[in-house]
């Protein structure tokens, strides 16, 4: 019986090796697979217990931090509580639900970006999963200074400022905002979607598209300079009423101002030298600069990339290429037409021209720091693009301080500090109903400038940039400006 | 060396793995009295490990000095990974294993001539039978999942006869076939090109293809039915060499599998989760079993997460792997050690087979041979069976892991089990040793 009885336990240890390989087959080479499964909720389990690192400011200020829960389990505690919610997001792991810098560096924070081996070396010296900190780019005063002054306006507004030397961003407000403490809560989510809310979960500084009026002047006028066919004292006829593709354009007030120099007609912002302007370049150059200043993408910041809206013209909400014949391109040429730009587009714009033609990308996180305080990566500045020339950005730089100076934007004016600046009042809703987008882009100082920023305020009754906009941009720069 | 010396040195690494086991969830666990209470437990086991290792020597001193340190490992790794998942439940599988000590020492004793059994073949085929039909008695009958078996003892535990059943079934088998075996091979016809036994001796097999058929239906669990007729077909095959009555044999089962798996309803349930085990439709109610299992173990990789780091309960308090402790801690231990871990347990099985069969190869006589064969087999196959079934090889379903699974039922057959092996090993070793 011998033969017989080795060909049994042959059979066994076959048996045997086929347990062997489904053991491996799900714990090793289908495991990935399993991992990511829906049902799965062994990942979110495991998140709950693992302390994720802190969010802070520039300053060194606590934006978020992990407290202790019961049963070895963290949750997220923001204690700034609703000023910082936009830039800095939310982290309900619970319910698997991130925004922002939360979801953007969730890798980091939560310590998943460490490598097989690391994590393996950390589980033998019986460390517990720990994330990374994330220093921030942001300015808690200036944060606060705007989100005031932005609530004070009593419409929903947003506005970001950013170093146009390294694109670090030093505020991102927006108004209304939301608590990130209460948002674990039951129904707090249904609650704060729901119509009529005044949708506070949307970032407006990222997310928002506007029509940014006059401010788009300055797009205008750095494509008119650059492709050599305007210099600032180029003379052409602001008269107005002006036809512009066949129908009739009009000044602010309708005042005429007959034939004056492009610098001049950006101080006074007149409608109708920037229409021609814009019919003469054509739509293919205005596509090529509005490109070249970041429109139609994602801007490049290290920000998730569905919370973020491309800039650009729209219809029906999907972007509308400027060559299209449904694009008129001298109502375009000041900012009307069907343009919708974000915040943080018209900064980077601004940006660029402070930055000498150079843009930078972007950036809200400037270092990850791991539990024992080494910095693990740091956000070195890069550039995103050139979008105009040295030369050019000189000359839209004065022309945007003659704006501050003795135009439409006086009211940003600075004691001993020059600003750079541009005003724009859309005209939005119903013809006469007298609704109007104010906005104001700036930077300072001019001659070196540490800071541009972006702000706009929705749904004004008869505001202008000048007047509800451009005070709160001073007040902001003000208080970035502090501190050499 | 002497066989038993080597058995004591066997001992070393099973008293080990208990204090190291311990240790690591003591860690774990946040425990300050890591350095006593380790190096306790260890030490009592190693006490219990000794005193049945001395009434070896003096019992059974030819016996085969592998098998029970095996068992001593496996029973020792399964009590640290009991304690990791309920500290309750490792007290008691440590009493257990106590009282699981002194049935093998009865059965030794009382048994040490095996021999005898045959005389009572048909009384042990009977009971064993009476056995499996115990859980659908009503009143004492307990349902799990769908499948009968257990019986609820009030205030003690619920008996699983399943257990005792496959050594009385075995017992039983090894002695009808060392009686048949010549007649089934001599009187074997070719039908149509398969060798078929004569139809005298082919009905008994025929009439107990029908008993695990009906097992089938009885305690409605495709998994234990597996393992008693596949315990059948080897004890079959080692006593006529005839690889087609395997076939024929497999065949059967094939054809009572698919009768059953298309109409009991929750077999059918069973056979659809195990076809498709993640399906989101199924997973809330049949499948959370198996494909929490499968989670569980992509969650552990190649090296596992570590003693008491795998989730088992829900933050609010439900499972999150339902019976960690019985059916499910094969995945309990990949979550925690990995494949490797896995794969070391399954080895430790593998050589406890391997060691069994060689008793069998040893033995000099048929009973003997088909006892060990039969024994061996029938653990290797529960161990097929409950690993398969977690790894989705095969349909899930509630067989114990041996020595290692939560349950006093299981630990009290399987040294029983083990406890006869050790018999036809003495006595084989014996007489060869005699010889020489």
């Amino acid at each position: 019986m011998s033969t017989p009885i080795m060909r049994l336990f042959a059979t066994i240890v076959l048996l045997f090796a086929i347990l062997v390989f489904w053991t491996s087959r799900w714990s090793v080479l289908g495991a990935k697979d399993l991992r990511d499964n829906a049902l799965n909720k062994r990942p979110l389990l495991a998140a709950l217990h693992v302390k994720r690192g802190a969010i802070k400011a520039a300053d060194g200020t606590l934006l978020a931090r992990s407290v202790r829960g019961p049963g070895g389990t963290y949750r997220r505690s923001y204690p700034a509580g609703s000023l910082f919610g936009h830039p800095v997001g939310y982290a309900i792991v619970a319910l698997n639900q991130l925004a922002g810098i939360e979801r953007y560096r969730n890798d980091e924070l939560s310590g998943q970006g460490k490598s097989e081996l690391g994590s393996l070396a950390d589980q033998l010296q019986g460390k517990r999963q720990q994330g990374d900190a994330v220093i921030t780019t942001l300015d808690p005063a200036a944060q606060r200074i705007a989100t005031a002054q932005l609530a004070a306006t009593g419409s929903p507004g947003a506005v970001v400022a950013l170093d146009p030397r390294t694109g670090a961003v030093k505020v991102m407000a927006s108004t209304p905002g939301y608590d990130p403490n209460q948002l674990g809560q039951p129904g707090v989510f249904r609650r704060l979607n729901a119509a009529g809310s005044g949708a506070p979960l949307l970032d407006r500084a990222t997310q928002s598209s506007y029509a940014p009026g006059s401010t788009f002047k300055v797009i205008t006028a750095a494509a008119a300079i650059d492709t050599g066919k305007y210099t600032p004292s180029s003379v052409i006829d602001g008269s107005s009423p002006k036809t512009i593709s066949g129908v009739p354009m009009k000044n602010d007030l309708g005042t005429s101002y007959g034939p004056i120099s492009l610098t001049a007609a950006m101080t006074n912002s007149v409608n109708t030298v920037f229409g021609q302007i814009g019919e003469a370049l054509g739509k293919q150059t205005m596509a090529d600069y509005m490109r070249r200043f970041g429109f139609y993408r994602r801007p490049p910041l290290d920000y998730p990339a569905d919370e973020m809206l491309a800039s650009g013209e729209r219809l029906n909400g999907r972007l509308l290429p400027v060559t299209s014949p449904q694009v008129d391109v001298g109502r375009m040429a000041i900012g009307q037409d069907k343009l919708a730009v974000t915040p943080l587009q018209m900064a980077m714009v601004v940006a660029a021209i402070a930055n000498r033609g150079t843009l930078m990308a972007p950036h809200l996180t400037d270092r990850v720091v791991d539990p024992d305080g080494r910095t693990v990566k740091r956000i070195e500045p890069h550039v995103a693009g050139t979008p105009v020339s040295p030369q050019t950005a000189a000359a839209v730089n004065a022309m945007m301080r003659t704006v501050v100076e003795s135009g439409t934007g006086t009211a940003v004016q600075l004691p001993g500090i020059q600003v750079a600046g541009k005003t724009g009042t859309a005209e939005i809703g119903t013809v006469g109903a007298n609704l109007t987008q104010p906005s104001f882009v700036a930077f300072a100082p001019a001659d070196n400038p540490r800071i541009a920023i972006a702000v706009t305020v929705e749904r004004s009754q008869g505001g202008f940039g000048g007047t509800v906009a451009a005070p709160i941009a001073r007040a902001v720069l003000q208080s970035l400006l502090q501190h050499p | 060396m002497s066989a038993r010396n080597r058995e004591l040195l066997g001992l070393i690494p099973a008293s080990l793995l208990v204090t190291a086991g311990f240790a690591a969830v003591f860690i774990q666990q946040g425990s300050h009295q890591l350095s006593n209470l380790s190096l306790t437990y260890g030490a009592i086991f190693l006490g219990l490990c000794l005193a049945a290792h001395v009434f070896l020597r003096i019992a059974l001193p030819y016996a085969d000095p592998y098998l029970f340190p095996l068992v001593a490992v496996l029973a020792s790794f399964g009590l640290v990974v009991i304690y990791r998942i309920d500290d309750t439940l490792a007290r008691q599988q440590a009493q257990w294993f106590v009282a699981g000590l002194g049935l093998f020492v009865a059965t030794i004793v009382f048994a040490r001539d095996y021999r005898k059994l045959e005389q009572y073949r048909y009384l042990i085929a009977a009971a064993s039978l009476a056995l499996l039909c115990l859980p659908r008695l009503p009143g004492i009958g307990a349902q799990v999942n769908g499948a009968y078996l257990g019986v609820r003892i009030p205030g003690v535990f619920i008996f699983q006869p399943t257990e005792f059943a496959k050594i009385g079934i075995v017992v039983f088998l090894a002695s009808y076939l060392r009686d048949t075996r010549q007649l089934l091979v001599a009187g074997a016809r070719r039908v149509a090109g398969i060798t078929l036994p004569p139809l005298k001796h082919f009905g008994p097999l025929l009439v107990i293809w029908g008993i695990a058929m009906l097992l089938l239906i009885v305690i409605r669990d495709l998994g234990s039915s597996l393992m008693f007729f596949g315990a059948f077909l080897a004890l079959l095959y080692v006593a006529t060499s005839r690889v087609s009555f395997v076939v024929v044999g497999l065949l059967l089962f094939a054809v009572g599998a698919w009768y059953l798996g298309t109409h009991v309803p929750h077999v059918v349930d069973r056979v659809h989760v195990w076809m498709d085990p993640l399906n989101a439709h199924r997973y809330p109610n049949v499948g959370y079993q198996i494909a929490n299992s499968l989670f569980a173990q992509s969650d552990g990789g190649l090296l596992g997460r570590g003693f008491g780091q795998a989730f088992l309960t829900l933050p609010g308090g439900g499972p999150l792997l339902p019976a960690p402790q019985t059916d499910l801690i094969y995945a309990v231990i990949v979550n925690e050690l990995g494949l490797v871990g896995a794969v070391a347990v399954l080895t430790t099985y593998l050589l406890f087979v391997q060691r069994g069969f060689k008793v069998a190869l040893l033995a000099r006589d048929s009973f003997s041979t088909l006892l060990a064969v039969g024994l061996s087999a029938v653990f290797g196959l529960q161990v097929f069976v409950i690993v398969g079934g977690v790894t989705n090889v095969i349909p899930l379903t509630g067989v114990t892991l041996p020595f290692i699974s939560y349950g006093g039922s299981s630990l009290l057959a399987n040294f029983v089990l083990l406890a006869l092996l050790l018999l036809v090993s003495d006595r084989a070793r014996r007489e060869a040793e005699g010889v020489r």
